[in-house]
């Protein structure tokens, strides 16, 4: 009998070893060639409000527009990963650091703000960075000695009392909000200003340089005794605290870069929307932020990025897609669920049952379609698709929790975490 | 046939093996006792019995049927039952609550309970005069006395014993260690796993030396308090 | 500041404020029930109790009984009142069964991470709330009159409706009812053992899978009750009412003894006055920051709570 549960595992190294096979191929290129895709690659990136690619592009809103919301995202989910990847605490009020930051950026550079500062662009962004910083460090204090799940509630709390402040806040705007927030300097060769709101072009360039410096400053981070100092506090707060690793206030430093960045992507926000109000930050997003860096990978920079990408520019493509194109997109998502679950890695006591509940995933999946065609009242237009990803999302939570809580492209470290874990089952749990 | 089987048992934690390839048998009305050294992997080999740590590898059989994946309290429905080390009660429950726990599995439990709780009762007579405390206030020795009644009040098959006399005056490990004989006598199969090897060597009609995850030697109770090596090792005798 | 407005009312504020505390306190016993077997705080609970917010309206729709119409007789109000707990209980308790099927039990049989549960249950809880706004809208639903508030008597010169006695009294029969099932019966127990001792529970016997789906239950149960009493209170509800309810029923779990039944009581109860003096102090806008400030307050100088934790210790 040992011998069988000794192939079953050479057979699951195997393929684990196959399904690496991306990363070992990028590994084994050659420098220059890499060094050489990856400037193709940030081109590309960069040329894309110019290139508008065809099936890309989104036609129903402004593609310009559409990319910057995405690289908000990406920035977010890059420092909600910080905490949630990284030092493994669930921050559910992400938002409340952003609206801190767009609301300081407002509050000291509008000329309509009650506070008469009109402090400009580049004095502010200092400002903002600092004030969600030290707000993260107050919400933080009080609550990172304790469980992790307390966290959770009180920055949810968080991120709704943040907008209940600015509702009722007469130097905070109120419910009217704040106009005029100050934008970026910088002018054309002809002297007009760089950063409009007519063309968001400079804005994209701008996040894209900021997304590039956060993840390099995310990368050195992690390799540094901070981001060992996080690992150990994820996998084992008490061995880590045992072991010297002063827990809290490593725990404090994470919360409060989050925050930071938070702060960061809410204030280039405010600048570029020129106008907010408290309505400009549900509490949801928080949740679509957080659904960004699970969906993506915790702890994976590049996977957080994809999973922003996902969530933010993915409903944005579909509410003004063709239906011949939804059906190859449907098409290919089942597909590549159905490739994943024969590929995924089979437990020892995968039985029938097993087999049961994926046939039942796989039948809910064939029945989604007409189902949504027979319902038009509900789904009526595809306009409505936007009301649906909150529904989407909440889903890709739980899908990915039970079927792969590591992500789309994990973190090996993570990844290994999870796997130490799921063999230590009691035997015959759940079953 | 033996009550209890277990074949080439494998456990680990996490990548750490804890337990390797481990075999041994109880037969019905036996006392067997599992002694070796702290970190040996005895309570680990407790765990994989009751249920509670999954196993990596090897098979368990108890009277005949394999149990290796069953559910912990389906083992204790099948007449398995383990006193756990230490702290294994119910703090915030009184100890006659804790000792009804006992008997949560047994659907005879109404007609059992009175009978069952007297025998406790007369085994440890403290607990009686404790009966209406919270397990949480009892003092070690008391404690270790309840996890031992309240397994009994499962009226198992097989008692697996983990370290009955940890943390004990010596007085009292004498007399916890009779009250095993006594329950021996009265039919009940036990696996006991001691560091006091020498208490345990005693009362056992068969044991199994662990040292570092694997069985290194096995023989009967008095052979082994007999072997020179054992004595050096384990009974700190020349 | 406004201390003359809470003197002057300060009785009847605590009154109103008993009356919302007794909600939050049924909605708190979810979060308690599932936080003392699985040291897990269950997000997805204020969608199982919108389940039953929703469910009160359909059975009065069901009955005929529309948002404008006059209150019915007596009788007539007796019975829905029964029916519609009966059925808010029970779609809150499905929907709470529900999320333990799909969005834990999963999870437990991979061992994962507390960060993993609460980020399935986060998913779980959009979900929920979606769907609700999907198929009810995204609008106020209003409940029907059902209940006339008629002073029945005056205590410290506030005045008591039938309304509010109502509501404290159904909450506090439906906490004694479920404190004598938790200390009383063999299933209970089996919960205060796997509260207390896990692994001595599984060694004892008892069904870890069961006794967690009970608590699940149980705690959908209350808050399905909590629900139809929230209906009466408030006259309105909303996909997204969970939100405020659950922050503060899970503050007053917290604030009680979290993992602790009559924690659950007390620190509703708390909370609910707190609230409402709060409010009178500093205008009805900054209601719902105070719960929050509040459990901040808490977590900081008393994070086990007025009671302490855990389901065993608070009955010994």
């Amino acid at each position: 009998m040992t011998g069988f549960v000794d192939r079953l595992r050479l057979a699951d190294e195997q393929r684990a070893a196959f399904a690496a096979w991306p990363r070992r191929w990028w590994a084994g290129l050659p420098r220059p060639v890499r060094l050489g895709a990856l400037v193709a690659f940030a081109a590309f990136l960069v040329a894309l409000p110019i290139l508008q690619p065809p099936v890309l592009t989104t036609t129903g809103t402004d593609f310009t527009g559409v990319l910057f919301t995405v690289g908000v995202y990406c920035l977010c989910a890059l420092g909600l990963n910080i905490v949630v990847g990284l030092a493994g605490l669930l921050d559910l009020g992400y938002i409340g650091f952003f609206a801190v930051g767009a609301y300081s950026v407002a509050v000291f550079g509008s000329p309509q703000s009650k506070l008469a500062t009109e402090y400009p662009w580049l004095v502010c962004i200092p400002i903002a960075i600092a004030i969600s910083m030290v707000s993260g460090a107050i919400l933080g204090g009080p609550t990172l000695r304790l469980r992790g799940d307390y966290l959770a509630i009180v920055t949810l709390g968080f991120g709704e009392i943040v907008r209940l402040t600015a509702v009722n806040s007469e130097v905070l705007g109120a419910a009217a909000g704040i106009p005029e927030v100050p934008r970026p300097p910088g002018e054309r060769a002809d002297g007009t200003r760089l950063f409009t709101i007519v063309d968001v072009t400079p804005f994209y360039w701008l996040v894209l340089a900021l997304i590039f410096l956060v993840v390099l400053a995310g990368a050195n981070l992690e390799r540094s005794r901070v981001g060992r100092a996080w690992v150990a506090i994820r996998e084992d707060e008490d061995v880590a605290q045992l072991m010297g690793v002063p827990t809290f206030r490593f725990k404090l430093w994470a919360f409060a870069m989050g925050a930071a960045v938070g702060g960061l992507s809410g204030a280039l926000f405010a600048s570029r929307q020129t106008f907010i109000n408290p309505e400009s930050f549900p509490v949801q997003t928080s949740l679509m932020f957080l659904a960004a860096v699970v969906i993506g990978g915790a702890g994976n920079k590049f996977g957080v990025v994809l999973g922003a990408v996902i969530v933010a520019y993915l409903p944005e493509r579909l509410r003004s897609i063709d239906d011949g194109l939804l059906v190859v997109w449907y098409v290919s998502l089942v597909l590549g669920l159905a490739t994943y679950l024969l590929l995924r890695r089979r437990g020892p006591r995968d039985g029938p049952r097993t087999y049961l509940r994926l046939g039942v995933v796989a039948g809910i999946l064939a029945a989604l379609p007409p189902l949504l065609l027979a319902m038009p009242e509900v789904f009526g237009s595809r306009g409505e698709i936007g009301q649906l990803r909150y529904l989407m999302f909440g889903l890709a939570l739980i899908v990915m929790s039970v079927f792969r809580p590591q992500g789309l492209i994990p973190s090996r470290r993570r990844a290994i975490e999870l796997e130490d874990r799921a063999k230590e089952v009691e035997p015959g749990a759940t079953s | 046939m033996a009550l209890l089987e277990i074949t080439d048992l494998s456990v680990h934690y996490g990548r750490v093996r804890a337990v390797h390839e481990v075999s041994l048998t109880v037969a019905e009305g036996e006392i067997v006792t599992l002694i070796g050294a702290n970190g040996a992997g005895k309570t680990t080999t407790m765990r994989a019995l009751s249920g509670l740590q999954p196993v990596s590898s090897g098979r368990i059989h108890f009277d005949g049927e394999d149990i290796t994946h069953l559910r912990a309290d389906l083992r204790v429905i099948r007449g398995i039952s383990q006193a756990p080390e230490g702290r294994g009660i119910f703090p915030g429950m009184s100890v006659r609550d804790n000792l009804d726990m006992g008997a949560y599995a047994r659907r005879d439990r109404h007609l059992t309970r009175a009978a069952d709780l007297e025998r406790v009762f007369t085994l440890f007579p403290r607990l009686k005069e404790r009966s209406r405390q919270a397990g949480g206030t009892l003092s070690g020795g008391e404690q270790q006395m309840l996890t031992i009644g309240r397994a009994l009040m499962a009226r198992p098959r097989l008692l697996l014993l983990d370290e009955p006399s940890m943390g004990l005056a010596p007085m009292l490990i004498g007399q916890i260690f009779e009250i095993l004989q006594e329950i021996n006598e009265q039919g009940t199969t036990i696996l006991l796993v001691e560091q006091n090897a020498h208490r345990a060597l005693s009362v056992a009609d068969r044991a199994y030396i662990l040292e570092t995850g694997s069985i290194v030697a096995t023989g009967t109770g008095s052979a082994l308090l007999d072997d020179p090596s054992v004595r050096a090792a384990y009974l700190g005798v020349a | 500041m406004n201390i003359d407005f809470l003197i002057d009312n300060f009785a009847d504020l605590s009154v109103t404020g008993l009356a919302q505390g007794a909600i939050y306190a049924l909605v708190a016993l979810g979060y308690t029930l599932v936080y003392g077997v699985l040291r897990l705080i269950n997000f997805a609970h204020s969608e199982v109790f919108v389940t039953g917010t929703f469910a009160t309206i359909l059975t009065l729709r069901g009955i005929g009984i529309g948002p404008d119409d006059p209150v019915p007789s007596l009788l007539m109000v007796l019975l829905t009142l029964v029916l519609a707990s009966i059925v808010a209980a029970l779609s809150s308790g499905a929907v709470a069964l529900l999320v333990e099927r799909v969005a834990y039990r999963p999870l437990r049989r991979r061992n994962a991470p507390p960060l993993v549960f609460l980020i399935s249950a986060v998913g779980a809880s959009l979900v929920l709330m979606e769907i609700y706004a999907l198929f009810l809208g995204r609008d106020n639903v209003r409940v029907g009159n059902l209940i006339k508030p008629r002073t029945q008597f005056t205590v410290f010169g506030a005045d008591v409706t039938n309304r509010q006695i109502l509501i404290v009294v159904s909450a506090v029969l439906m906490m004694v009812v479920l404190d004598s099932f938790i200390s009383r019966t063999r299933l209970g127990r089996g919960v205060r053992a796997v509260s207390q001792n896990p692994d001595a529970a599984a060694l004892m016997g008892v069904n870890k899978d069961r006794v967690i789906a009970l608590t699940f239950l149980l705690g959908g149960l209350m808050a399905g009750v909590a629900a139809v009493l929230y209906d009466l209170n408030f006259g309105v509800t909303k996909f997204s009412a969970g939100f405020l309810i659950g922050l503060k029923a899970f503050t007053a779990a917290v604030l009680g003894g979290i993992g602790n039944l009559r924690g659950a009581l007390l620190g509703g109860l708390l909370l609910g006055l707190a609230e409402n003096w709060g409010q009178a102090l500093l205008g009805s806008a900054w209601r719902d920051v105070i719960a929050f400030v509040f459990l901040i307050v808490v977590l900081m100088f008393r994070p086990t709570g007025i009671l302490g934790e855990s389901l065993g210790r608070a009955r010994v």
